[in-house]
Protein backbone atom coordinates (compact mmCIF):
# COMPACT_ATOMS: atom_id res chain seq x y z
CA UNK A 1 0.00 0.00 0.00
CA UNK A 2 1.16 3.34 -1.47
CA UNK A 3 2.67 5.47 2.10
CA UNK A 4 2.32 8.90 0.45
CA UNK A 5 0.65 11.69 2.38
CA UNK A 6 -1.85 12.32 0.08
CA UNK A 7 -2.88 8.22 -0.54
CA UNK A 8 -2.46 7.59 3.16
CA UNK A 9 -4.76 10.48 3.98
CA UNK A 10 -7.08 9.12 1.45
CA UNK A 11 -7.60 6.02 3.28
CA UNK A 12 -7.95 7.99 6.55
CA UNK A 13 -11.49 7.23 6.88
CA UNK A 14 -11.32 3.67 6.75
CA UNK A 15 -8.11 3.62 9.25
CA UNK A 16 -10.16 5.58 11.58
CA UNK A 17 -13.20 3.15 11.47
CA UNK A 18 -10.65 0.06 12.13
CA UNK A 19 -9.07 1.77 14.48
CA UNK A 20 -11.94 2.67 16.58
CA UNK A 21 -14.59 0.39 15.82
CA UNK A 22 -17.00 3.25 15.84
CA UNK A 23 -19.09 4.10 12.71
CA UNK A 24 -19.66 7.69 12.67
CA UNK A 25 -21.80 7.32 9.62
CA UNK A 26 -24.68 6.53 11.16
CA UNK A 27 -25.44 9.64 13.02
CA UNK A 28 -24.85 12.11 9.73
CA UNK A 29 -28.10 13.64 8.45
CA UNK A 30 -28.03 12.07 4.61
CA UNK A 31 -29.00 14.94 3.33
CA UNK A 32 -27.74 18.09 5.44
CA UNK A 33 -25.08 19.75 7.67
CA UNK A 34 -25.95 17.92 10.70
CA UNK A 35 -25.45 14.95 12.79
CA UNK A 36 -26.90 13.25 15.72
CA UNK A 37 -24.87 14.23 18.17
CA UNK A 38 -26.95 13.13 21.34
CA UNK A 39 -27.49 9.17 19.86
CA UNK A 40 -23.60 9.24 19.17
CA UNK A 41 -23.04 10.09 22.69
CA UNK A 42 -25.24 7.19 23.95
CA UNK A 43 -24.05 4.74 21.63
CA UNK A 44 -20.68 4.01 23.92
CA UNK A 45 -22.46 1.40 25.36
CA UNK A 46 -21.67 2.77 29.34
CA UNK A 47 -23.62 4.42 31.34
CA UNK A 48 -22.79 6.79 34.03
CA UNK A 49 -22.26 4.23 36.65
CA UNK A 50 -20.30 2.47 34.04
CA UNK A 51 -17.93 4.90 33.88
CA UNK A 52 -17.63 5.68 37.61
CA UNK A 53 -17.38 2.41 37.99
CA UNK A 54 -14.17 1.60 35.48
CA UNK A 55 -12.76 5.38 37.08
CA UNK A 56 -12.75 4.34 40.53
CA UNK A 57 -11.01 0.54 39.93
CA UNK A 58 -8.56 2.00 38.13
CA UNK A 59 -7.23 4.86 40.74
CA UNK A 60 -9.59 7.86 38.80
CA UNK A 61 -11.49 10.37 40.30
CA UNK A 62 -13.53 10.94 43.40
CA UNK A 63 -10.75 13.73 43.98
CA UNK A 64 -10.99 16.47 46.57
CA UNK A 65 -12.81 19.25 46.03
CA UNK A 66 -10.71 22.25 47.97
CA UNK A 67 -12.01 25.42 49.09
CA UNK A 68 -8.92 27.99 48.71
CA UNK A 69 -9.56 30.33 51.57
CA UNK A 70 -6.61 31.94 51.17
CA UNK A 71 -6.67 33.07 47.86
CA UNK A 72 -10.31 34.24 48.20
CA UNK A 73 -8.91 36.20 50.68
CA UNK A 74 -6.57 37.66 48.70
CA UNK A 75 -9.09 38.01 46.16
CA UNK A 76 -11.32 40.10 48.33
CA UNK A 77 -8.73 42.38 48.65
CA UNK A 78 -9.08 43.80 45.52
CA UNK A 79 -13.22 43.53 45.73
CA UNK A 80 -16.07 46.00 46.55
CA UNK A 81 -17.73 45.55 49.78
CA UNK A 82 -20.00 42.14 49.95
CA UNK A 83 -18.13 40.51 46.58
CA UNK A 84 -15.56 38.01 46.39
CA UNK A 85 -16.80 34.55 45.51
CA UNK A 86 -15.75 31.52 47.36
CA UNK A 87 -13.26 29.85 45.05
CA UNK A 88 -12.98 26.22 44.60
CA UNK A 89 -10.77 23.40 42.81
CA UNK A 90 -11.33 19.98 41.88
CA UNK A 91 -8.04 18.73 42.66
CA UNK A 92 -7.62 16.31 39.50
CA UNK A 93 -3.67 16.24 40.18
CA UNK A 94 -4.96 13.46 42.72
CA UNK A 95 -5.84 11.44 39.39
CA UNK A 96 -3.86 8.33 38.16
CA UNK A 97 -0.99 9.91 36.02
CA UNK A 98 -1.70 13.49 38.01
CA UNK A 99 -4.76 14.83 35.44
CA UNK A 100 -8.12 15.18 34.66
CA UNK A 101 -7.00 13.36 31.50
CA UNK A 102 -7.37 10.46 33.06
CA UNK A 103 -11.23 9.88 33.33
CA UNK A 104 -10.93 10.32 29.47
CA UNK A 105 -8.32 7.85 29.34
CA UNK A 106 -9.63 5.10 31.63
CA UNK A 107 -12.86 4.48 29.66
CA UNK A 108 -10.93 4.45 25.86
CA UNK A 109 -8.43 2.23 26.75
CA UNK A 110 -11.02 0.22 28.24
CA UNK A 111 -12.97 0.19 25.59
CA UNK A 112 -10.06 -0.77 23.56
CA UNK A 113 -9.51 -4.30 25.68
CA UNK A 114 -12.87 -4.90 25.56
CA UNK A 115 -12.56 -5.02 21.49
CA UNK A 116 -9.50 -7.09 22.01
CA UNK A 117 -7.24 -4.59 20.45
CA UNK A 118 -3.61 -5.49 21.38
CA UNK A 119 -2.62 -2.30 21.72
CA UNK A 120 -3.51 1.66 21.69
CA UNK A 121 -2.18 4.80 19.84
CA UNK A 122 -2.67 8.09 21.13
CA UNK A 123 -1.59 11.64 19.24
CA UNK A 124 -1.10 14.18 22.08
CA UNK A 125 1.94 16.14 23.49
CA UNK A 126 -0.53 16.94 26.70
CA UNK A 127 -0.90 14.83 30.08
CA UNK A 128 -3.55 12.58 27.96
CA UNK A 129 -0.42 10.66 26.87
CA UNK A 130 0.66 9.71 30.25
CA UNK A 131 -3.06 9.08 31.38
CA UNK A 132 -3.37 6.50 27.92
CA UNK A 133 -0.40 5.29 28.87
CA UNK A 134 -0.74 4.40 33.00
CA UNK A 135 -4.44 2.68 31.68
CA UNK A 136 -2.73 1.07 29.25
CA UNK A 137 0.29 -0.69 31.58
CA UNK A 138 -2.72 -1.52 33.87
CA UNK A 139 -5.03 -3.25 31.36
CA UNK A 140 -1.93 -4.73 29.49
CA UNK A 141 -1.86 -3.28 26.57
CA UNK A 142 0.69 -2.19 24.60
CA UNK A 143 0.50 1.93 23.91
CA UNK A 144 2.42 4.36 21.35
CA UNK A 145 2.08 7.70 22.01
CA UNK A 146 2.98 10.33 18.96
CA UNK A 147 4.05 14.07 20.05
CA UNK A 148 4.85 16.87 18.75
CA UNK A 149 8.31 17.45 20.61
CA UNK A 150 11.05 19.53 18.68
CA UNK A 151 11.47 22.25 16.52
CA UNK A 152 13.95 22.14 12.94
CA UNK A 153 16.94 22.75 15.92
CA UNK A 154 15.67 19.33 17.99
CA UNK A 155 15.13 21.64 20.77
CA UNK A 156 12.27 20.10 22.37
CA UNK A 157 9.75 22.16 24.93
CA UNK A 158 10.37 21.23 28.54
CA UNK A 159 6.67 20.61 29.48
CA UNK A 160 6.59 18.05 26.69
CA UNK A 161 10.00 16.53 26.80
CA UNK A 162 8.58 15.45 30.74
CA UNK A 163 5.31 13.96 29.57
CA UNK A 164 7.76 11.87 27.18
CA UNK A 165 8.94 10.80 30.54
CA UNK A 166 6.22 9.98 32.16
CA UNK A 167 4.40 8.24 29.31
CA UNK A 168 7.73 5.74 29.37
CA UNK A 169 8.12 5.47 32.46
CA UNK A 170 4.97 3.50 32.39
CA UNK A 171 6.23 1.37 29.39
CA UNK A 172 4.83 3.30 25.88
CA UNK A 173 6.96 3.99 23.33
CA UNK A 174 7.06 7.54 22.42
CA UNK A 175 7.32 8.67 18.71
CA UNK A 176 8.59 12.32 18.54
CA UNK A 177 8.15 14.53 15.73
CA UNK A 178 9.36 18.32 15.26
CA UNK A 179 6.49 20.57 14.68
CA UNK A 180 3.68 20.21 11.64
CA UNK A 181 0.00 19.17 11.29
CA UNK A 182 1.36 16.01 9.77
CA UNK A 183 1.53 14.68 12.94
CA UNK A 184 -2.00 13.28 11.48
CA UNK A 185 -0.12 11.49 9.29
CA UNK A 186 2.69 9.30 11.03
CA UNK A 187 -0.48 8.47 13.35
CA UNK A 188 -2.70 7.14 10.49
CA UNK A 189 0.54 5.29 9.56
CA UNK A 190 1.10 3.75 12.92
CA UNK A 191 -2.35 3.04 13.20
CA UNK A 192 -2.49 0.94 9.89
CA UNK A 193 0.93 -0.96 10.44
CA UNK A 194 0.19 -1.79 14.28
CA UNK A 195 -3.74 -2.56 14.29
CA UNK A 196 -3.90 -0.96 17.53
CA UNK A 197 -7.05 1.30 18.93
CA UNK A 198 -6.91 4.93 18.31
CA UNK A 199 -7.19 6.76 21.85
CA UNK A 200 -8.43 9.39 20.45
CA UNK A 201 -8.85 12.72 22.70
CA UNK A 202 -12.29 13.45 20.84
CA UNK A 203 -14.11 9.90 20.59
CA UNK A 204 -17.44 9.62 22.85
CA UNK A 205 -15.43 7.50 25.21
CA UNK A 206 -13.05 10.46 25.42
CA UNK A 207 -15.77 12.77 26.33
CA UNK A 208 -18.03 10.48 28.62
CA UNK A 209 -15.06 9.87 30.86
CA UNK A 210 -14.84 13.36 31.74
CA UNK A 211 -18.90 13.67 32.69
CA UNK A 212 -18.11 11.86 36.14
CA UNK A 213 -16.38 14.93 36.84
CA UNK A 214 -18.98 17.65 36.29
CA UNK A 215 -21.74 15.22 38.29
CA UNK A 216 -19.15 15.40 41.09
CA UNK A 217 -18.79 18.92 41.57
CA UNK A 218 -22.76 19.47 41.10
CA UNK A 219 -23.37 16.62 43.51
CA UNK A 220 -20.66 17.49 46.64
CA UNK A 221 -21.12 21.23 46.18
CA UNK A 222 -25.28 20.47 46.25
CA UNK A 223 -24.60 18.20 49.71
CA UNK A 224 -22.00 21.05 51.27
CA UNK A 225 -23.50 23.97 50.37
CA UNK A 226 -27.12 23.15 49.40
CA UNK A 227 -27.21 25.09 46.22
CA UNK A 228 -25.01 24.05 42.99
CA UNK A 229 -22.09 26.42 41.82
CA UNK A 230 -22.99 29.98 40.14
CA UNK A 231 -19.84 29.54 38.03
CA UNK A 232 -17.72 26.44 36.63
CA UNK A 233 -14.70 27.58 35.13
CA UNK A 234 -12.62 24.87 32.51
CA UNK A 235 -9.55 25.23 30.94
CA UNK A 236 -10.30 25.01 27.50
CA UNK A 237 -8.17 23.81 24.40
CA UNK A 238 -9.13 21.22 22.33
CA UNK A 239 -13.07 21.29 23.74
CA UNK A 240 -13.34 17.97 25.47
CA UNK A 241 -12.71 19.51 29.21
CA UNK A 242 -15.33 21.67 28.76
CA UNK A 243 -17.85 19.75 27.49
CA UNK A 244 -18.04 16.25 29.40
CA UNK A 245 -17.74 18.87 32.46
CA UNK A 246 -20.62 20.45 31.65
CA UNK A 247 -22.82 17.30 30.62
CA UNK A 248 -21.75 15.85 33.85
CA UNK A 249 -23.07 18.84 35.52
CA UNK A 250 -26.40 19.23 33.51
CA UNK A 251 -26.90 15.25 34.03
CA UNK A 252 -26.68 15.68 37.79
CA UNK A 253 -29.16 18.82 37.52
CA UNK A 254 -26.68 21.74 37.86
CA UNK A 255 -28.77 23.05 34.53
CA UNK A 256 -28.24 26.70 35.66
CA UNK A 257 -24.74 27.21 36.58
CA UNK A 258 -22.41 29.58 33.59
CA UNK A 259 -19.76 27.36 32.46
CA UNK A 260 -16.81 29.36 31.29
CA UNK A 261 -13.99 28.60 29.33
CA UNK A 262 -10.63 29.67 29.85
CA UNK A 263 -7.58 30.31 27.55
CA UNK A 264 -3.96 31.22 28.01
CA UNK A 265 -3.78 34.11 25.72
CA UNK A 266 -1.21 33.04 22.72
CA UNK A 267 -2.85 35.47 20.14
CA UNK A 268 0.10 36.42 17.52
CA UNK A 269 2.15 32.70 17.90
CA UNK A 270 1.30 30.84 14.71
CA UNK A 271 0.65 26.45 16.30
CA UNK A 272 2.26 24.86 13.15
CA UNK A 273 4.91 27.44 12.69
CA UNK A 274 8.44 25.71 13.70
CA UNK A 275 10.34 29.46 14.76
CA UNK A 276 6.88 29.75 17.02
CA UNK A 277 7.14 27.00 18.42
CA UNK A 278 9.65 27.31 21.58
CA UNK A 279 8.40 31.14 22.05
CA UNK A 280 5.14 29.79 23.83
CA UNK A 281 5.34 28.82 27.69
CA UNK A 282 2.17 26.94 27.39
CA UNK A 283 1.66 24.10 25.35
CA UNK A 284 -1.84 23.62 26.10
CA UNK A 285 -5.51 25.45 27.36
CA UNK A 286 -3.93 28.30 25.42
CA UNK A 287 -5.86 29.95 22.25
CA UNK A 288 -3.68 28.39 19.72
CA UNK A 289 -6.14 25.39 20.26
CA UNK A 290 -9.23 26.74 22.07
CA UNK A 291 -10.35 29.17 19.24
CA UNK A 292 -9.83 26.74 16.32
CA UNK A 293 -11.61 23.54 18.23
CA UNK A 294 -14.37 25.87 19.74
CA UNK A 295 -15.28 26.99 16.19
CA UNK A 296 -14.80 24.19 14.77
CA UNK A 297 -15.02 20.96 16.37
CA UNK A 298 -14.48 18.38 13.69
CA UNK A 299 -11.09 19.17 12.63
CA UNK A 300 -9.46 16.57 15.13
CA UNK A 301 -8.61 13.24 14.71
CA UNK A 302 -12.34 11.29 14.44
CA UNK A 303 -14.79 12.05 11.73
CA UNK A 304 -17.08 13.75 14.38
CA UNK A 305 -15.60 15.15 17.53
CA UNK A 306 -17.43 14.25 20.73
CA UNK A 307 -16.16 17.92 22.23
CA UNK A 308 -18.27 20.22 21.34
CA UNK A 309 -17.75 23.45 23.71
CA UNK A 310 -19.90 25.91 21.60
CA UNK A 311 -23.27 23.96 22.99
CA UNK A 312 -22.19 24.37 26.54
CA UNK A 313 -20.37 27.61 27.15
CA UNK A 314 -21.44 30.57 28.81
CA UNK A 315 -18.69 32.79 28.54
CA UNK A 316 -15.06 32.78 27.08
CA UNK A 317 -12.40 34.42 28.76
CA UNK A 318 -8.52 34.18 27.95
CA UNK A 319 -5.73 35.56 29.92
CA UNK A 320 -2.01 35.92 29.68
CA UNK A 321 0.88 33.99 30.56
CA UNK A 322 2.59 36.28 33.44
CA UNK A 323 -0.79 36.07 35.02
CA UNK A 324 -1.15 32.40 35.37
CA UNK A 325 2.58 32.19 36.23
CA UNK A 326 1.69 34.58 39.33
CA UNK A 327 -1.17 32.59 40.44
CA UNK A 328 0.36 29.52 40.31
CA UNK A 329 2.86 30.84 42.65
CA UNK A 330 0.47 31.90 45.00
CA UNK A 331 -1.53 28.86 44.90
CA UNK A 332 1.57 27.40 46.25
CA UNK A 333 2.76 30.10 48.76
CA UNK A 334 -1.01 30.44 50.11
CA UNK A 335 -2.36 27.45 49.82
CA UNK A 336 0.54 24.86 50.03
CA UNK A 337 -0.54 23.18 46.79
CA UNK A 338 2.21 22.99 44.14
CA UNK A 339 0.75 22.50 40.74
CA UNK A 340 1.32 22.58 37.20
CA UNK A 341 1.44 25.99 35.21
CA UNK A 342 -1.11 25.08 32.71
CA UNK A 343 -3.45 23.54 34.76
CA UNK A 344 -3.85 26.59 36.31
CA UNK A 345 -5.11 28.99 33.35
CA UNK A 346 -8.42 28.66 34.92
CA UNK A 347 -7.91 29.57 38.60
CA UNK A 348 -6.25 32.62 36.99
CA UNK A 349 -9.89 33.91 35.90
CA UNK A 350 -11.42 32.74 38.71
CA UNK A 351 -9.42 34.94 40.60
CA UNK A 352 -10.78 37.72 39.09
CA UNK A 353 -13.92 36.49 38.39
CA UNK A 354 -14.53 36.26 42.24
CA UNK A 355 -14.10 40.09 42.35
CA UNK A 356 -16.99 40.43 40.19
CA UNK A 357 -19.29 38.08 42.13
CA UNK A 358 -20.92 38.24 45.30
CA UNK A 359 -19.09 36.87 48.48
CA UNK A 360 -22.07 34.11 49.17
CA UNK A 361 -21.77 32.64 45.36
CA UNK A 362 -19.25 29.62 44.36
CA UNK A 363 -16.94 29.34 41.43
CA UNK A 364 -15.74 25.96 41.23
CA UNK A 365 -12.09 25.70 39.43
CA UNK A 366 -12.60 22.23 37.72
CA UNK A 367 -9.20 21.37 36.91
CA UNK A 368 -5.40 20.89 38.24
CA UNK A 369 -2.29 19.09 37.00
CA UNK A 370 0.94 17.66 38.86
CA UNK A 371 4.10 19.37 38.53
CA UNK A 372 7.59 18.83 37.91
CA UNK A 373 10.82 19.12 35.83
CA UNK A 374 10.05 20.48 32.75
CA UNK A 375 6.50 21.11 33.72
CA UNK A 376 7.37 24.03 36.06
CA UNK A 377 7.18 27.12 36.05
CA UNK A 378 10.80 27.87 36.76
CA UNK A 379 11.48 26.03 34.32
CA UNK A 380 9.29 27.18 31.53
CA UNK A 381 10.06 30.48 32.39
CA UNK A 382 13.91 30.14 32.54
CA UNK A 383 13.57 27.97 29.33
CA UNK A 384 11.98 31.34 28.10
CA UNK A 385 14.47 33.78 28.88
CA UNK A 386 16.95 31.39 27.15
CA UNK A 387 15.31 32.42 23.97
CA UNK A 388 15.02 36.24 24.49
CA UNK A 389 12.03 36.34 25.90
CA UNK A 390 11.60 39.59 28.29
CA UNK A 391 10.46 38.85 31.97
CA UNK A 392 8.67 42.00 33.03
CA UNK A 393 6.37 43.45 35.60
CA UNK A 394 3.54 46.17 34.66
CA UNK A 395 0.04 45.67 32.73
CA UNK A 396 -0.42 41.96 31.76
CA UNK A 397 -2.70 43.10 29.54
CA UNK A 398 -0.08 44.64 27.05
CA UNK A 399 1.72 40.91 27.20
CA UNK A 400 3.17 40.04 23.60
CA UNK A 401 3.37 36.45 23.65
CA UNK A 402 6.53 35.20 22.06
CA UNK A 403 8.16 38.45 22.96
CA UNK A 404 7.54 39.11 26.60
CA UNK A 405 5.72 37.39 29.53
CA UNK A 406 4.24 40.16 31.94
CA UNK A 407 3.80 39.43 35.44
CA UNK A 408 1.23 41.72 37.03
CA UNK A 409 2.65 44.31 39.37
CA UNK A 410 -0.04 43.77 41.90
CA UNK A 411 -2.57 40.54 42.07
CA UNK A 412 -5.11 43.96 41.62
CA UNK A 413 -3.94 43.99 37.73
CA UNK A 414 -4.72 40.11 37.15
CA UNK A 415 -7.67 40.48 34.46
CA UNK A 416 -8.93 38.88 31.72
CA UNK A 417 -10.51 39.65 28.27
CA UNK A 418 -13.55 38.25 27.13
CA UNK A 419 -14.24 36.77 23.31
CA UNK A 420 -17.76 37.95 22.70
CA UNK A 421 -20.04 34.86 21.78
CA UNK A 422 -21.50 35.74 18.55
CA UNK A 423 -17.77 36.62 17.44
CA UNK A 424 -16.57 32.65 18.05
CA UNK A 425 -20.45 31.37 16.50
CA UNK A 426 -19.97 33.82 13.57
CA UNK A 427 -16.30 31.57 12.95
CA UNK A 428 -18.08 28.65 12.99
CA UNK A 429 -20.95 29.44 10.95
CA UNK A 430 -17.71 30.99 8.59
CA UNK A 431 -17.39 27.27 7.57
CA UNK A 432 -20.80 27.63 5.67
CA UNK A 433 -20.39 30.37 4.07
CA UNK A 434 -22.29 30.87 0.64
CA UNK A 435 -23.61 27.42 1.25
CA UNK A 436 -27.41 27.31 1.17
CA UNK A 437 -29.39 25.46 3.88
CA UNK A 438 -32.67 24.59 4.89
CA UNK A 439 -34.34 25.01 8.07
CA UNK A 440 -33.23 21.38 9.49
CA UNK A 441 -29.27 22.92 8.85
CA UNK A 442 -30.61 26.06 11.04
CA UNK A 443 -31.93 24.11 14.03
CA UNK A 444 -29.01 21.61 14.30
CA UNK A 445 -26.52 24.89 14.08
CA UNK A 446 -28.45 26.76 16.67
CA UNK A 447 -28.48 23.40 18.83
CA UNK A 448 -24.51 23.63 18.25
CA UNK A 449 -24.45 27.49 18.86
CA UNK A 450 -26.86 27.27 21.97
CA UNK A 451 -28.94 29.66 20.12
CA UNK A 452 -32.14 29.86 18.93
CA UNK A 453 -33.09 29.98 14.95
CA UNK A 454 -33.74 33.37 14.50
CA UNK A 455 -29.71 34.29 15.64
CA UNK A 456 -28.35 31.87 13.16
CA UNK A 457 -30.21 33.75 10.61
CA UNK A 458 -28.59 36.77 12.12
CA UNK A 459 -25.55 36.08 12.68
CA UNK A 460 -25.35 34.06 8.88
CA UNK A 461 -26.42 37.58 7.11
CA UNK A 462 -24.26 39.39 9.26
CA UNK A 463 -20.99 37.58 8.40
CA UNK A 464 -21.92 37.52 4.80
CA UNK A 465 -22.16 41.53 4.61
CA UNK A 466 -19.01 41.99 6.48
CA UNK A 467 -17.32 39.60 4.33
CA UNK A 468 -18.78 40.76 0.76
CA UNK A 469 -17.82 44.62 1.98
CA UNK B 1 30.25 2.24 18.78
CA UNK B 2 27.17 0.33 20.32
CA UNK B 3 26.54 -2.59 19.92
CA UNK B 4 23.35 -5.17 19.29
CA UNK B 5 21.19 -4.94 22.40
CA UNK B 6 22.43 -1.55 23.65
CA UNK B 7 19.92 1.30 24.36
CA UNK B 8 19.97 3.77 21.82
CA UNK B 9 17.42 6.76 20.04
CA UNK B 10 17.22 7.02 16.34
CA UNK B 11 15.78 9.58 13.68
CA UNK B 12 14.19 9.44 10.58
CA UNK B 13 12.48 11.73 7.96
CA UNK B 14 8.93 11.78 7.38
CA UNK B 15 8.40 13.97 5.29
CA UNK B 16 11.26 15.79 3.23
CA UNK B 17 10.64 19.41 2.56
CA UNK B 18 8.71 18.67 -1.09
CA UNK B 19 6.66 16.38 0.52
CA UNK B 20 5.21 18.41 3.26
CA UNK B 21 1.19 19.36 3.73
CA UNK B 22 -0.02 22.15 1.66
CA UNK B 23 -1.25 24.21 4.62
CA UNK B 24 1.97 24.49 6.67
CA UNK B 25 3.34 27.33 7.25
CA UNK B 26 6.77 28.90 4.96
CA UNK B 27 9.38 28.39 8.21
CA UNK B 28 7.71 24.51 8.73
CA UNK B 29 7.53 24.34 4.73
CA UNK B 30 12.04 25.04 4.79
CA UNK B 31 12.70 21.95 7.37
CA UNK B 32 11.07 18.23 6.63
CA UNK B 33 9.61 16.56 9.57
CA UNK B 34 11.38 14.63 11.73
CA UNK B 35 11.22 11.26 14.19
CA UNK B 36 12.87 10.15 16.54
CA UNK B 37 11.94 7.02 18.95
CA UNK B 38 13.98 4.77 20.91
CA UNK B 39 14.93 0.92 21.48
CA UNK B 40 17.19 -1.61 21.49
CA UNK B 41 19.86 -2.47 18.36
CA UNK B 42 19.50 -5.25 16.45
CA UNK B 43 22.89 -4.98 15.23
CA UNK B 44 26.41 -3.02 15.87
CA UNK B 45 26.15 0.72 15.22
CA UNK B 46 27.81 4.32 15.35
CA UNK B 47 26.78 7.40 15.71
CA UNK B 48 25.26 8.10 12.08
CA UNK B 49 25.10 5.15 11.07
CA UNK B 50 22.10 3.82 10.08
CA UNK B 51 20.52 0.62 12.11
CA UNK B 52 17.73 -1.04 12.78
CA UNK B 53 16.15 -1.00 16.70
CA UNK B 54 13.15 -2.61 18.23
CA UNK B 55 11.09 -0.36 19.63
CA UNK B 56 8.40 -0.85 23.53
CA UNK B 57 6.26 -1.99 21.18
CA UNK B 58 8.37 -4.78 19.65
CA UNK B 59 7.93 -2.68 16.14
CA UNK B 60 11.05 -2.76 14.06
CA UNK B 61 12.46 0.49 12.99
CA UNK B 62 14.88 1.86 11.08
CA UNK B 63 16.64 4.98 11.25
CA UNK B 64 19.90 6.97 12.08
CA UNK B 65 21.57 6.48 15.31
CA UNK B 66 21.90 9.94 16.86
CA UNK B 67 22.19 8.82 20.91
CA UNK B 68 23.16 6.17 23.04
CA UNK B 69 21.82 5.45 26.70
CA UNK B 70 19.45 8.45 25.81
CA UNK B 71 18.54 9.38 29.11
CA UNK B 72 16.52 12.65 30.71
CA UNK B 73 18.39 15.73 30.76
CA UNK B 74 15.11 18.56 31.41
CA UNK B 75 15.48 20.39 34.67
CA UNK B 76 13.59 22.71 36.34
CA UNK B 77 15.54 24.98 35.04
CA UNK B 78 18.54 27.82 36.23
CA UNK B 79 17.42 30.38 39.15
CA UNK B 80 14.80 33.05 37.89
CA UNK B 81 15.18 35.81 39.76
CA UNK B 82 11.73 37.00 38.74
CA UNK B 83 10.04 34.24 40.96
CA UNK B 84 11.63 35.82 44.20
CA UNK B 85 9.90 38.76 43.24
CA UNK B 86 6.60 37.33 42.45
CA UNK B 87 6.68 35.49 45.64
CA UNK B 88 7.21 39.18 47.74
CA UNK B 89 4.91 41.12 45.66
CA UNK B 90 2.37 38.05 47.07
CA UNK B 91 3.38 37.94 50.51
CA UNK B 92 3.33 41.52 50.96
CA UNK B 93 -0.18 41.80 49.69
CA UNK B 94 -1.70 38.63 50.63
CA UNK B 95 -0.63 39.10 54.25
CA UNK B 96 -1.56 36.26 56.15
CA UNK B 97 2.00 35.84 57.62
CA UNK B 98 1.93 38.10 60.55
CA UNK B 99 -1.66 38.60 62.03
Amino acid sequence: MSKTYLDVMKRRSKIILDSLQFDYSRYEDKDGIGFDYEQMMKDTGFTLEDVKRIQLENRVGNTPLVELRNLTKYARKFAEKGYGARIFLKDEADNLSGSFKARRAAISVYQAKKLGYKGVIAATSGNYGAAVAAMAARLGLRCIIVQECYDSNQIGQPEIIEKARACEAYGAEVVRLTVGPELFYQFLLLLEETGYFNASLYSPYGIQGIETLGEEIATEVLKKYNKYPEVVVCTNAGGGNLTGTARGLINAGAKDTKIIAASVDLTGLHMASDTDFNRKSFTTGHTGFGIPFTTFPDRSDVPRSAGRPLRYLDKYLTINQGSVFFITEALARLEGMERGPAGNVSLAIAFKLSQKMKEDELIVVQESEYTGAGKHMNAQLDFAKKRGIKLLFGNPMTEIPGENIIFPASAKEIDYKEIPLDQLRKSYLRHYKNQKLTDKDIQYLALELKTDFKTVEKLREEEDESTSR
Amino acid sequence: MYKKHDYVEIELCVLTKDERAAQVPKDTKEVPLMLRTKGFLLEDGRINEEVSIMTATKRIVKGTLVEGNPFYKHTFGGFVYETQQIRSIIEAEAGNLDE
